[in-house]
């Protein structure tokens, strides 16, 4: 289990790693964190001839404010955002979540960004910043793009990330105090994968709610009308459909009941805790 | 610290057979000083890394080598005069596998090794093994022991004619039994799990000229068999091949076996002399080398109203995988599950087929509990279904069946000879320990979570450090006879002990010298416990079936005995006194009005031989001896484990919300120690009830090749048992100790799967497999559902 052997790059300017990734005629992978992709290198899952490591650069471990939205570098560790190093506007989503990501040794290297870019469906961020409605920042030497979180994960580790471009930051829209956030997941063990988990955020202030569906084989299902509260998330926690989540969960590819039944009792859980 | 740990210093405290004394090994072991395979430098070391077979069933049409590595990759072709490894029972009609080193012309599981690459580094030999080009014609697998029986099954070896390595039958008027009231029958499962000890395998070869001799590193249990297989297959003599066994990070039978590789890395060093290093990385371990524990069984358990057995009836498959693995066969865990599944309950008939089935799988080893933990998860999980039927608490079912300990020794049906014990003692302690009132009364009330509740518990027995008599029947190529030590005192009165077993992590240079402080007086700390090298040990078959604590323990007390009628005689000179005026005592020659200790008697007998008589008795203070029990058929430790846990059927999660382990191990020499050990074992057993699951698809491709599919037990899985001591002696051994290396492994599945079933029981839903995964808990759950709505 060692690697296959590569070019390794670790520029110390957003230019220098730009004109890195923009020179890269061959496969070039990412690192911002190495925590996922350092044991699919030495599995040798992954052979890419070059690896930029974008970990040292400052500019993508700065946090600011743009208006009601935080803009958080991709390259913020989890532990960061856990310890409460980076501002918060979630009213404490972030921190708990960032809590229970794999473990500690994990969330010191880890980042949001190096997450979102290695898309893992059963990964908390993908999760988690698919429901607060987040984007994601790309930037390549020939500009500069937002995309909504839903729309830059395509599938199991898939992302709309285009060759010579890179996650820059994360945008974060602001919970208005009316908002109410629900998060459940189950793990074998705590820190393991999840094998099924849920983000539910209601806004009742714009009648608004989003649920996400993760840790299945493909994209997070997104429901993002009160459908699964039949039509209204007045009184949410009493009329979800567990019978429509089901059904979307069977139309998601999750052929197992007892998976999905899993799957529905987290969502349900996640619902619960949104609950006032 | 508390009274219950003395300092390594504390001289005052008792220091011998019982003392719970801080393990010697310790202080390198804590500062990372320990001395493992992996830490070992030799002046030119290449890395070997090996072409591994990608498919499970597989002809091999061509190897091609690219021209640039013809010099540094070998195959089979190149190995002119090895032979394969062959584990042969003489149990009648088994049939023999000959696994090739380096596959020979078929392939017969993932990870069977094809070629070998060496180069300076691992990554290099991996890139070359990864150039290496398979031209394999596929074949449909085996991948599941109970097809492998059918008619037609595609078959391993080919010249067999079906699958099976061995059919095993033994019946005990079976018939007796067939007109009990109660009858409950199961398809009882445990899955094929990988041994994960925290250090993996790994071999250095070297070629000493000068000693005309192969020097072979290996992290192995059993140093001593590994140079009886390897001069086997090398075709070499044994003088000219030294095995060292250095510093081991836990075993478990994993590191019991003789290596393929160890034959290569050999034959590397001998042809090419090159000193080469292999190290199992953790996806080999886990593909290619640790498997074990695949059990399933058709039983049936007669009994009568009252809960009385009446008989078993039980077909057993065990899933042997490819080959018979060196020295313990491929049909030691199948064919002694017919002689242990009635254990330490009494019954009048009994009935038991066995097979040991071959499959596309790699060779089944012995793993911490061999066969135990399957046989304690099928019959205990019956015996909580005969208690469901007779309307009885699961604890009384046992106590009416348990041989009653006036009733020691025992034979039971299959004519285990039960040394002694009070198995219902341990299981009433254990009751009232766990408190099964209070967790009815709790289960009535509800849980507020809407979890449920359940308690369960199991009984093993662990039959250890058997020996001659019971490994002749086996016919295996490794008998034990008289277990040996030398004990060897150094001119300045310290004591060396050598011996052949081997410690990787039972803490055995602590209780050996122990048990030599017990009868000589030595002070541990002046003890040098010497192992793992056969140029530096006598002959074992080495540290398996929790043998080493009664094996070598009592070959160190029998030389150690030795050496005090030898020092008494040479005090005895000293004093001027007839050898009958003097007695042995704490360490020194007492006559009735002086006294001479150890140390000089050994500086006399070493340096100034000139103070001794010309009678004196010229055998010396350096003593190998050998020792057996008074019976050599095993002790027999056992334990009651009692377990409440919360099962959420929602999301098929179980927490251990206590443990309680009643264990009788005979006298223990240090009760730190076995607490660690039985802790150990917990750990593996929760990860056998709850988490540890090989799975393969219908082409034997191994599931789970990352730890990150492989789940083991961490800290927050394992809970603190509430751990409780019985010591009934054996009568057989010196100080009456019992083996129980295993048994901490044994009986936690079982316990932990009738407290979820007894929990699940008011919604219908029962596991009978392992691990009880949340998927299969709510797979369970909703099964019961549906049969209750239609």
């Amino acid at each position: 289990m060692k690697a296959a052997s590569f070019a390794y790059g670790r520029p110390n300017s957003m230019s220098d790693a730009l004109a890195l990734l923009a020179d890269a005629d061959g496969e070039i992978r990412i690192m911002a964190g190495g925590q996922s992709l350092g044991p699919m290198l030495n599995l040798r899952l992954v052979q890419p001839p070059r690896i930029v490591d974008i970990a040292g650069l400052a500019e993508l471990r700065s946090v600011e404010r743009d208006g009601e939205a935080l803009v958080i570098g991709a390259c913020v560790t989890h532990a960061d955002i856990e310890d409460g190093r980076i501002p918060d506007v979630t009213q404490g989503v972030l921190p708990r979540i960032a809590r229970g990501i794999a473990y500690r040794a994990v969330r010191n290297r880890g980042t949001i960004g190096g997450s979102l870019g290695h898309a893992d469906p059963a990964a908390d961020w993908v999760t988690t910043l698919a429901a607060l409605g987040a984007s994601v920042q790309l930037t390549s030497s020939a500009g500069r793009r937002d995309l909504a979180v839903t729309e830059f994960i395509q599938g199991a580790l898939q992302t709309a990330l285009r060759p010579g471009e890179l996650v820059t930051a994360i945008r974060l829209p602001s919970l208005s105090p009316a908002a109410r956030f629900g998060y459940a997941k189950a793990c074998r063990k705590p820190g393991e994968f999840a094998h099924a988990m849920a983000a539910v955020l209601i806004e009742p202030d714009t009648a608004r709610s989003r649920i996400v569906i993760g840790a299945i084989d493909t994209t997070p299902i997104v429901i993002d009308d009160s459908s699964l509260f039949g039509g209204a998330i007045t009184e949410f926690r009493q009329s979800f459909d567990r019978d429509l989540a089901d059904r979307l969960l069977m139309q998601a590819g999750v052929t197992d009941p007892a998976a999905r039944h899993i799957h529905v009792s987290v969502l349900a859980r996640a619902i619960a805790e949104a609950a006032p | 610290m508390t009274d219950a740990a003395p300092t390594a210093s504390d001289a005052r405290a008792p220091r011998g057979v019982g003392a719970r004394l801080l393990r010697k090994e310790d202080d390198r072991f804590l500062r990372g000083r320990g001395q493992y395979v992996a830490d070992i430098r030799l002046p030119g070391l290449k890395d070997v890394a090996f072409v591994r077979s990608p498919v499970a069933h597989a002809r091999i049409k061509a190897i091609h080598i690219p021209a640039a590595f013809r010099d540094v990759v070998f195959t089979a072709d190149d190995l002119a005069g090895i032979k394969p490894i062959r584990a042969v029972s003489g149990l009648p009609g088994f049939k023999i596998s000959e696994q090739p080193v380096l596959a020979v012309g078929k392939v017969r599981h993932v990870g069977e090794l094809v070629a070998m690459c060496v180069a300076g580094s691992r990554a290099e030999a991996e890139d070359i093994a990864a150039a290496v080009e398979l031209e394999l014609e596929p074949l449909p697998a085996v991948h599941d022991m109970r097809l492998a029986r059918a008619a037609g099954s595609v078959l391993v070896h080919e010249h067999w004619g079906d699958n099976v390595f061995l059919e095993t039958n033994f019946e005990v008027d079976i018939s007796a039994a067939l007109d009990a009231p109660i009858k409950v029958t199961r398809e009882i499962s445990t899955a094929r799990q990988c041994m994960a000890p925290l250090e993996g395998r790994g071999v250095i070869a070297t070629f000493d000229h000068r000693l005309d001799q192969l020097t072979l590193y290996t992290g192995s249990q059993m140093p001593h068999i590994v140079r009886n297989g390897l001069s086997d297959c090398l075709g070499i003599e044994q003088g000219r091949i030294r095995i060292i066994a250095p510093d081991i990070g836990g075993g478990f039978g994993h590191k019991g076996i003789l290596l393929p590789e160890e034959v290569c890395l050999s034959w590397l060093a001998m042809h090419k002399g090159w000193t080469v290093r292999w190290l199992e990385d953790r996806r080999e371990h886990l593909s290619a080398s640790a498997n074990c524990r695949e059990h399933a069984y058709d039983i049936t358990v007669y009994a009568d109203r009252d809960g009385r057995l009446r008989g078993i009836d039980c077909v057993a498959i065990v899933d042997s995988g490819a080959y018979s693995s060196y020295p313990f066969s491929a049909c030691l865990e199948a064919a002694q599950i017919a002689s242990i599944l009635p254990g330490p309950y009494r019954m009048p008939a009994y009935r038991c087929r066995t097979y040991s089935v071959a499959t596309n799988k790699c060779p089944i080893l012995p793993y911490r509990g061999v066969a135990r933990t399957g046989v304690c998860f099928a019959l205990e999980l019956l015996l909580d279904a005969v208690a469901v039927e007779a309307g009885l608490e699961p604890g009384e079912v046992r106590l009416r069946n348990l041989v009653q300990p006036q009733d020691m020794p025992f034979d039971n049906i299959t004519n285990k000879h039960f040394d002694s014990g009070d198995y219902p003692g341990a299981l009433q302690r254990a009751l009232v320990a766990i408190d099964v009132p209070a967790v009815r009364a709790r289960q009535q009330r509800g849980e507020p979570d809407g979890r449920l509740i359940g308690t369960g518990v199991s009984i093993y027995c662990e039959q250890a450090a058997h020996g001659t008599s019971v490994y002749a029947g086996w016919g295996i190529p490794m008998v034990p006879g008289h277990e040996q030590a030398t004990a060897r005192l150094t001119p300045d009165g310290g004591l060396e002990l050598r011996v052949g077993v081997h410690s990787h992590g039972q803490g055995l240079e602590t209780t050996l010298a122990q048990v030599a402080c017990e009868i000589l007086g030595v002070d541990p700390d002046k003890i040098r416990v010497v192992l793992g090298d056969t140029a530096m040990t006598p002959y074992s078959t080495g540290t398996w079936g929790s043998r080493s604590m009664v094996m070598a323990g009592g070959a160190v007390g029998t030389a150690c005995a030795q050496l005090v009628a030898r020092a008494t005689r040479i005090g005895a000179k000293l004093l001027q006194l007839s050898p009958e005026a003097v007695v042995w005592r704490e360490g020194r020659a007492c006559g009735p009005n002086g006294s001479v200790s150890l140390a000089e008697i050994a500086h006399t007998w070493y340096r100034r031989p000139q103070d001794l008589p010309a009678d004196v008795d010229p055998a010396g203070l350096e003593v190998t001896s050998g020792y057996k029990p008074v019976r050599d058929s095993g002790t027999f430790s056992y334990a009651a484990h009692a377990v409440t846990v919360a099962v959420d059927p929602d999301l098929g999660e179980v927490e251990l919300l206590d443990y309680v382990i009643v264990e009788d191990g005979g006298v223990l020499v240090n009760p730190m120690i076995v607490d660690g050990q039985i802790l150990g074992g917990l750990a593996q057993g929760i990860g056998t009830a709850l988490y540890e699951e090989m799975p393969f698809d219908e082409a034997a491709q191994p599931l789970a090749t990352t730890l990150a599919d492989y789940l083991l037990p961490g800290p927050t899985e394992v809970p603190a048992p509430r751990l409780f001591h019985m010591e009934t002696p054996s009568p057989y051994t010196m100080f009456g100790v019992k083996g129980i290396g295993e048994g901490g492994a044994i009986a936690p599945p079982a316990a932990i799967a009738n407290a979820v079933n007894d929990a699940l029981r008011p919604l219908g839903a029962e596991l009978m497999q392992s691990p009880l995964s949340p998927r299969r808990i709510v797979a369970a759950v909703l099964a019961a559902k549906q049969a209750s709505a239609t």
